[in-house]
């Protein structure tokens, strides 16, 4: 194991000079158990986003993923090491980054409308202003027509829309996105998948995109970050996705390097599955009498 | 559902025309004695002569004042401490035994004491419905707020809210729900704080009406004050119902999956 606690190395530069959008340093998380004790999800994990750089992040299932997003929000605090963005230490919620949760999080209450127009609200826009622009933002994810209707009036598809409209429209310069698409069926997935690669290629924020499903990750990223199953999960590898842009995700996976680098990640993440899924095992054989 | 509901009305009504009518004719016969158990026409005349004089409307008017007053300061209190105790762990740990005693003692009780302190007037019988609203509207409010999912909490944050937007946007509306589920529950405990106030001791209201009339063992005046009560205890409930209907709009035909 790494020796954590070392003095952080702020504001490392890329080659072209810039600072990237999001460091991790030695980052590890731990949470308190019931029983006593506590449970490392994260342990030594280090990285960096670029500017404009879509990464996607890959592992097992309790691997930390969420955890590792909540900690570049600013949702929660990392036990060691540090997370920075555009080289400042996140303290408290990260005013600079969105986030899609991987649950329904729309305001019941509220519709399709009043839900998009709420960012722009907190950030005290008039209220003619925000919902001009809700509208407008609403009509980009292709929900004109729905702006009155609650979210249970919606569709699964819809809400996932309408929650991307109400991250996007805060103008947010990162965009966390915790399996967004994972509940929703093949086709609906496959059009999402392009409009937010289309709302990327328009003004290129970064993006972190984490997903369990390889064939999503190598679709949309330009990089491929595995992590490695818990507990104490860190990076195993990064992988460049080497695939031309614009894409289109159905496409794209015909594409022969699509396939090399599939089969590069796969050798990878395979292990880690598996053990996931050793992990799991006895515990849940030991239930039985 | 209401199709069926609506199938059982003929039903419903059927077996109120057969109760009322046999109560009619045992009590004319004098199978059963009028003077213990009254008898339908009587009462009816009874009331339509309230009416007629207009000597019912005070006690009406008191008694929905009282009912309005006491949901609203109970509901006020209890949305006010409820939010504080659901913010605070150090201010819910440290009254929590108290507020259990305070919830599991009989009310009644106080209704005298009330009208020692308060005296005969609408101020006791509000008093009281409120220390029987407060602890529903208390309870569920706390509940409400607690059982907020973490998750709407920070993706609020994310798009920039304060702590005083959280409440605003997300807290409180989420506490209504809980409020308003129990509202025909505390509406109607507010009811009967006033009835049992003013039954206990007072010099108007429905309660008052029906007291006076035990004291004189006119039974007819008994049953009148009685159908009077529950008809106004119906039309309160569907305000409610209405009321509830007009705040909860966001969650029509969502109510079934939830
Ligand atoms: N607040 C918490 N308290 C205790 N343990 C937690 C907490 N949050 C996460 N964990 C634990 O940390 C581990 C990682 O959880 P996390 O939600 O980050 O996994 P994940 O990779 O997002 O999983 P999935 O792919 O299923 O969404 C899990 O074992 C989980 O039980
Ligand atoms: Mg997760």
């Amino acid at each position: 194991m790494r020796p954590s606690g070392q003095a952080p190395r702020t504001g490392r530069r890329d080659l072209s000079g810039a600072v990237a959008a999001l460091e991790f340093y030695d980052v590890a998380r731990r949470f308190p158990v019931p029983g006593g004790g506590t449970y490392a999800a994260l342990e030594g994990v280090s990285f960096a986003v670029a500017r404009g750089e879509f990464l996607a992040i890959v592992g097992p299932t309790g691997g930390g993923k969420s955890t590792l997003l909540n900690l570049a929000a600013g949702l929660l605090r990392p036990s060691a090491g540090q997370v920075l963005a555009f080289g400042a230490p996140v303290d408290g919620v990260n005013r600079r980054a969105a986030y899609l949760f991987q649950q329904d999080v729309l305001l019941p209450w509220k519709t399709a409308l009043e839900n998009v127009m709420l960012g722009p609200l907190l950030h005290r826009q008039p209220r003619r202003e925000a919902q001009e622009h809700a509208m407008r933002w609403l009509a980009r994810v292709g929900l004109a027509g729905f702006e009155n209707r609650y979210p249970h009036q919606l569709s699964g598809g819809m809400r996932k829309r309408v929650a991307l409209a109400q991250s996007l429209i805060v103008g947010p310069e990162i965009l966390l996105m915790d399996e967004p698409f994972s509940a929703l069926d093949v086709q609906t997935r496959a059009l999402m998948e392009n409009d937010l690669l289309r709302l990327w290629q328009e003004d290129r924020k970064t993006v972190v995109f984490v997903t369990h499903d390889l064939d999503e990750a190598i679709a949309l990223a330009d990089r491929v970050l595995v992590l490695s199953a818990g507990p104490g999960a860190r990076v195993l590898g990064s992988h460049p996705v080497a695939l031309p842009r614009p894409r289109d995700v159905t496409e794209i996976r015909l594409h022969p390097a699509f396939v090399e680098v599939y089969r590069e990640i796969w050798a990878q993440l395979r292990g880690e599955v598996l053990r996931a899924y050793a992990a799991r095992a006895p515990t849940e054989g030991s239930a039985a009498p | 559902m209401t199709a069926g509901r609506f199938r059982l009305l003929p039903y419903q009504a059927g077996v109120l025309v057969a109760l009322v009518a046999a109560w009619q004719v045992t009590a004319q016969r004098r199978w059963l004695d009028p003077f213990f158990f009254s008898m339908p026409s009587a009462i009816a005349a009874r009331i339509v002569q309230w009416f007629g004089s207009g000597s019912i409307y005070r006690h009406l008017w008191t008694t929905a004042l009282e009912t309005v007053l006491a949901f609203l300061a109970g509901a006020a209190l209890g949305v006010a401490f409820g939010f504080a105790f659901a913010r605070s762990p150090a201010l819910s740990g440290i009254f929590d035994p108290y507020l259990k005693i305070a919830n599991a003692l009989p009310r009644v009780v106080l209704a005298p004491i009330f009208t020692l302190w308060f005296g005969l007037g609408v101020l006791s019988k509000v008093a009281f419905g409120v220390t029987l609203v407060f602890f529903i509207v208390f309870f569920n409010t706390y509940q409400g707020i607690r059982e907020v999912d973490r998750n709407l909490l920070d993706n609020t944050r994310m798009l920039g809210a304060t702590e005083r937007d959280l409440v605003r946007h997300v807290l409180f509306p989420s506490a209504l729900v809980w409020i308003l589920s129990s509202l025909h529950t505390s509406v109607g405990l507010a009811l009967v704080g006033a009835v049992v106030g003013e039954y206990l001791g007072s010099g108007r209201g429905l309660g008052y009406v029906i007291a006076q009339a035990e004291g004189t063992f006119d039974t007819t005046g008994v049953f009148a004050g009685m159908t009077v009560l529950a008809i106004f205890t119906l039309a309160v409930d569907l305000a409610v119902t209405l009321i509830e209907r007009r705040l909860l709009a966001w969650k029509q035909g969502a109510a079934e999956q939830t």
